[in-house]
């Protein structure tokens, strides 16, 4: 192979950043020489990178935010306080929430608290049943009017790591859940996260269709009793939500689709889950 | 699994990068955020040993390449934005610096990428390459496209004019 003779634009810039062979350098700084128009240009590249730096390097000395120092040790760790934690994690630091998803969450808060006191002045009565304390479609649809509409974050474990979400979400609610196929129906898995419900985490798995319409499957292990129910559909404001029990399992598929194309859904959903 | 240290020890570089690629502090810190808590739900997946840096640096970009994905749908913070208040020193290199700092993001964001990466992380090309998963031309053409826009803009000459990859003799 003959020697290269030419100086390319690249081997300029490699030039600046330290990053031609040595062998090259006194070519090009031969050709600067004879270029001045080149080497100040390169010079200018230069003094860039050193601007950049300039105007951005006083950033590493800046003091960590809460919500970054937090995440220096693995989230959700598995404590006493686990629950509590996940807890604080979504309603304290968390990041913006639109005035109306504030709204839910205290409405959750508000129905929880009820629930509490409701539960305390019974304390004679025999134990009901803990899923009973706030109704399963109650806390199902407010938990859909919570995170579906979130477009930036509606999820904590995106769908496209199903298993991880899947072992997860089991893990956390002391159960193997597994996230239902819907994509014969049009719906795409979102992803999942974990929520508090009555005494004990919850998990929602959330799907959508290709114009973006959302629903969320609300799978609760609090119920107590070992009973079964039939399919039942409750509407809680805009909320339509078909849920029934399976064992010590409650599921509440909750959209604002009509009750059709949910009862659809949901007897696939059910299909899934009885065959698993 | 990843070192809760090792790890801490590289949240300031990437807010430096996310923060000169957004030019907003709270989209960067969310990006970092989002880059941390991915970064822990795939721990499993970091090979000891291996570069976390550039492990974390991948999972920031692929996060990044998601959000620019989803923004045909634009969302806008209610406090965004509130409370960036433009403060002008009064020292000239001060001034030169926020210029450099209007003009950066007025770069195609795939070429303000490469330039920071280099700057700011001292990255090689290959390097970047590898990150961006990019072949090194790419890499190096995106990189002069950059340099040279910047130089204009910086210069007052805003148009669209741009030295391409040439061979000079």
């Amino acid at each position: 192979m003959s020697p290269r003779t030419q100086i390319t634009e690249s081997d300029l810039h490699a030039y600046v950043d330290g990053e031609l062979p040595k062998a090259d350098h006194e070519r090009v700084e031969r050709f600067l020489r004879r270029h001045p128009g080149d080497a100040d240009r390169m010079r200018e590249y230069a003094a860039q990178k050193r601007a950049l730096k300039a105007l951005f390097d006083p950033v590493l000395e800046e003091p960590l935010p809460e919500n970054l120092r937090r995440l220096t040790s693995p989230p959700n760790p598995e404590s006493p306080q686990g629950i509590a934690a996940g807890w604080r994690a979504m309603s304290g630091s968390r990041r913006r929430y639109e005035w109306w998803q504030r709204i839910a969450a205290a409405v959750l808060v508000a129905a929880i608290g009820g629930a509490t006191g409701w539960f305390a002045r019974d304390r004679y009565a025999p134990t009901p049943s803990l899923a009973a304390v706030v109704p399963l479609p109650r806390q199902a649809a407010v938990a859909h009017a919570v995170y579906s509409p979130d477009v930036r974050r509606p999820v904590e474990v995106r769908g496209d790591q199903e298993e991880q979400l899947v072992t997860w979400l089991s893990k956390r609610i002391g159960a193997q859940v597994k996230a239902p196929k819907l994509g014969g129906l049009g719906y795409e898995l979102v992803g999942g996260r974990l929520l508090p419900g009555n005494a004990a985490p919850v998990a929602q798995f959330m799907y959508q269709d290709a114009t973006g319409q959302r629903l969320t499957l609300y799978v609760s292990t609090e119920n107590v009793t070992n009973r079964e129910t039939a399919f039942r559909f409750a509407q809680e404001g805009k909320v339509n939500v078909f849920y029934w029990v399976d064992g010590k399992f409650g599921y509440a598929l909750s959209a604002t689709i009509g009750k059709d194309e949910l009862g659809r859904v949901a007897s696939a959903v059910y299909d899934q889950l009885e065959r698993q | 699994m990843v070192d809760s240290r090792a790890l801490e020890a590289e949240i300031p570089r990437l807010r430096r990068y996310a923060r000169a690629l957004l030019g907003d502090r709270s989209a960067a810190d969310d990006l970092v955020q989002d880059t941390l808590e991915r970064a822990w739900a795939r721990s499993s997946q970091w090979r000891s040993g291996s570069d976390l840096r550039a492990w974390l640096f991948g999972i920031m970009h692929n996060l990044r390449v998601d959000q620019l994905r989803r923004a045909a749908i634009p969302v806008q913070p209610i406090e965004e934005g509130a409370h960036d208040v433009p403060v002008r020193a009064t020292q000239s290199d001060r001034l030169e610096m926020l210029d450099l700092d209007v003009a950066l993001n007025r770069l195609p964001e795939e070429q303000r990428e490469i330039m920071l990466l280099v700057a700011l992380e001292d990255m090689s090309y290959s390097d970047v390459a590898t990150l961006l998963q990019l072949p090194v031309g790419t890499v190096m053409s995106r990189l002069a496209r950059g340099r040279e826009r910047l130089r204009q803009i910086l210069a007052g000459k805003p148009g669209d004019s741009v030295t391409h990859l040439r061979v000079v003799k």
